[in-house]
């Protein structure tokens, strides 16, 4: 593309949102690097050529009829803090980042059906505000950091931690609607029925669902998306179960995985080991061979594993069933029951004290003081990436992802300040977390990347694949889903090719290329 | 890493001139021409760097001073607006560059303001967002 075809575009952008919402100088462009980019400083870095902050959806379709026409890569964010994942940056440079902050209205909450319909600029801060001070009985369901966006989060299949119908949030959506590459409009399910009330009743529509090809994906600007929320329940109970013994961890997943699928609890619950956790409460140390980890139990008084339960509802409903949980776990040698804590709802302001704030659908961001200066020997750092590969939810799925991925960071020189093996967002998945800080030091940062391929490469040799990556490794992660010749990759460039024939659209996002830019992937 | 360099000698400048409470007492209301950049404060900055234990911000800065200046930035007296809108506008370890369509150029303009102004003008601290919401639900 010529520079004056650039700027011509850019012209038409600024025709449509208006000049003070265009930025294409080094001060104000400065603020869309990705700050916890793995490729800080190098040449590979991923830098926006010029944002873009339309106002409403009349702007974007502009703003993409204008791209479109001259080939002008766009790459849309959300409130633009997905940290570690990449945060407002785009995949491709020179890519003009089209910034949806401003779109920040909340267009329904719906209390009769527990529903909201958002636009992509309204963070879980701005939806709690609007929920509490409208008196609401809605919860929402909030990740660890407050500032970032419904949509997006849901779109980048983020989660939270409360009860599991909102937990996973692209699975608590319903109803998306897009500006396709054209700069047409589409309204997914019920949405596509003029008139309809039931776009935030019913997903699916007719036809096949087209949702999932908003997620990770590359094919449209999300606009409007629909969300269930939770209606305030009356209490909320948080309990454990503590096990003995190295050989206990297969029998108390199963009996996990029975409770979660036969829904006798709704909260998220946790698999962790105490005697493992004694440098780190949050980095699981390796799992040593049976005697030795029996050995370390004894010696300690520390269970080998807890596996926690969180319930939501009527204190009688919850109690009750705590008493059945703690009925099938009771033929455990030793095993003990812990009731951690009970909480009546509403939250009083001395609740605020002493809950865990993501619990309770409450936005803060509290999760940031792991990388405070006062936190860990690891700091002062410059940020995070995270590695989240899913993994077997069986105990040898646990001990088998947690020695893999500590010896290979052993042998590779990887600092984990954070490794939880089974972290339980979705019902029916674990998913492997391990936190690596990141400096802003190329020497380092180069280090880190060949690492982390290697590690991406180990883990799917084992059948383990990553549901979300800093866009340093999108083609890397991509390339690990290879069934049949990695036909996955190529059906999701089919679809490209034939909704953004120009390719335009967040160019290489999670390894999906348009055309003329496939011959130089680095997979 | 040169940026770096640089925030940290502006940093260490700022502290020069250093006050010496710990933590300000901090009552009354906010004179009216700081309360938009109070509202600032309470919405991008207070969630890590309001008074209080465990907040990311707060925790850095008096691992960093000390005690030699107040740890939470609203308690703070020596910061000037230029040292501010770097911060801002460039980040620093975690904490990452605020974009214009967050803090806009006016309202950082707001926050400077209410950032350097007298502690007695500026009025009780920012609420974190949570507490003033049940604090709210309380009182009705």
């Amino acid at each position: 593309m010529t520079a004056a075809t650039f700027a011509d575009g850019l012209g038409a952008m600024r025709d449509a949102v208006g000049a003070e919402w265009v930025f294409d100088q080094p001060a104000d462009l400065n603020t869309y690097r990705d700050f916890y980019s793995v490729m800080w400083g190098e040449p590979e870095e991923r830098l926006a050529s010029a944002a873009i902050a339309p106002a409403n959806v009349e702007e974007v379709q502009a703003v993409v009829r204008a791209a479109n026409e001259r080939g002008i890569p766009l790459y849309p964010i959300s409130t633009g803090r997905n940290l570690g994942y990449g945060g407002a940056a785009p995949v491709l440079s020179g890519s003009v980042v089209l910034d949806l902050k401003r779109m920040n209205r909340v267009l329904e909450v719906n209390e009769g059906n527990c529903s909201c319909l958002v636009e992509p600029g309204v963070s879980y801060f701005d939806m709690y505000r609007h929920l509490q001070e409208s008196g609401s009985k809605l919860w929402l369901d909030v990740p660890d950091p407050g500032w970032g966006s419904m949509i997006g989060n849901a779109l980048d299949s983020g989660g939270g931690y409360t009860a599991a119908p909102y937990r996973g949030h692209f699975e608590a959506q319903c109803g998306i609607e897009a500006v396709l590459a054209t700069g047409e409009l589409l309204r997914t399910g019920m949405g596509a029925l003029p008139g309809a009330e039931t776009w935030q009743q019913y997903r699916m529509g007719i036809g096949p669902c087209l949702d999932g090809l908003f997620r990770q994906s590359s094919l449209g600007v999300v606009t409007k998306m629909g969300f269930w929320l939770f209606p305030q329940p009356e209490a909320y109970l948080s309990t454990s179960v503590d096990v003995f013994r190295y050989e206990d961890l297969e029998e108390l997943v199963d009996l996990l995985n029975e409770l979660e699928y036969g829904n006798l609890f709704n909260g998220m619950p946790g698999i962790g080991s105490p005697v493992l956790s004694q440098q780190s409460p949050i980095a699981m140390a390796v799992v040593p061979e049976p005697a030795e980890m029996n050995r370390m139990v004894t010696e300690s008084g520390l269970p080998a594993w807890r596996a926690s339960f969180n319930f939501y509802g009527p204190e009688r409903v919850i109690r009750a069933q705590w008493d059945y949980v703690q009925s099938r776990f009771a033929h455990f040698p030793g095993v003990k029951f812990n009731e951690a804590s009970f909480t009546r709802l509403p939250l009083s302001a001395a609740d605020l004290e002493r809950i865990q704030k993501p619990r309770f659908g409450i936005p803060s961001l509290d999760i940031f003081a792991v990388g405070s200066r006062g936190y860990g020997d690891f700091n002062p750092s410059d940020g995070h990436i995270w590695f989240s590969a899913v993994i077997p939810r069986s105990g040898k799925g646990v001990i088998d992802a947690n020695r893999v991925i500590r010896s290979e960071c052993a042998r590779l020189g990887l600092n984990l300040f954070m490794l939880a093996p089974a972290v339980t967002c979705w019902t029916r998945s674990f998913v492997l977390f391990a936190a690596v800080p990141v400096y802003k030091d190329p020497a380092r940062n180069q280090h880190l990347r060949s690492a982390v391929r290697e590690i991406i490469a180990t883990c799917a040799s084992h059948g383990w694949g990553e549901y979300r990556c800093p866009p340093a490794f999108h083609d890397n992660v991509m390339e690990s889903y290879s069934f049949n010749g990695n036909m996955l990759r190529k059906v999701n460039e089919r679809i490209k090719d034939a909704l953004d024939p120009n390719g335009i659209l967040s160019a290489g996002r999670y390894g999906v290329w348009p055309g003329h830019l496939r011959e130089g992937r680095e997979a | 890493m040169k940026q770096l360099a640089i925030m940290a000698a502006i940093a260490a400048l700022a502290v020069s001139g250093l006050a010496a409470a710990q933590q300000a007492t901090r009552t009354g209301p906010t004179a009216p021409e700081l309360a938009h950049g109070r509202d600032v404060f309470a919405r991008w900055c207070a969630p890590c760097h309001a008074v209080g234990p465990r907040l990311a911000g707060t925790m850095s800065l008096q691992a960093k001073y000390q005690g030699r200046v107040p740890a939470a930035l609203e308690d703070r007296t020596d910061l000037t607006g230029p040292v501010i809108s770097l911060f801002v506008r460039n980040g620093v370890a975690w904490m990452p560059p605020f974009r214009p369509t967050e803090i806009t150029n006016a309202d950082l303009a707001a926050l400077n303001a209410y950032l350097t102004a007298p502690l007695n003008q500026r009025g009780s601290h920012a609420p974190l967002l949570a507490q003033e919401m049940a604090q709210r639900r309380q009182g009705q």
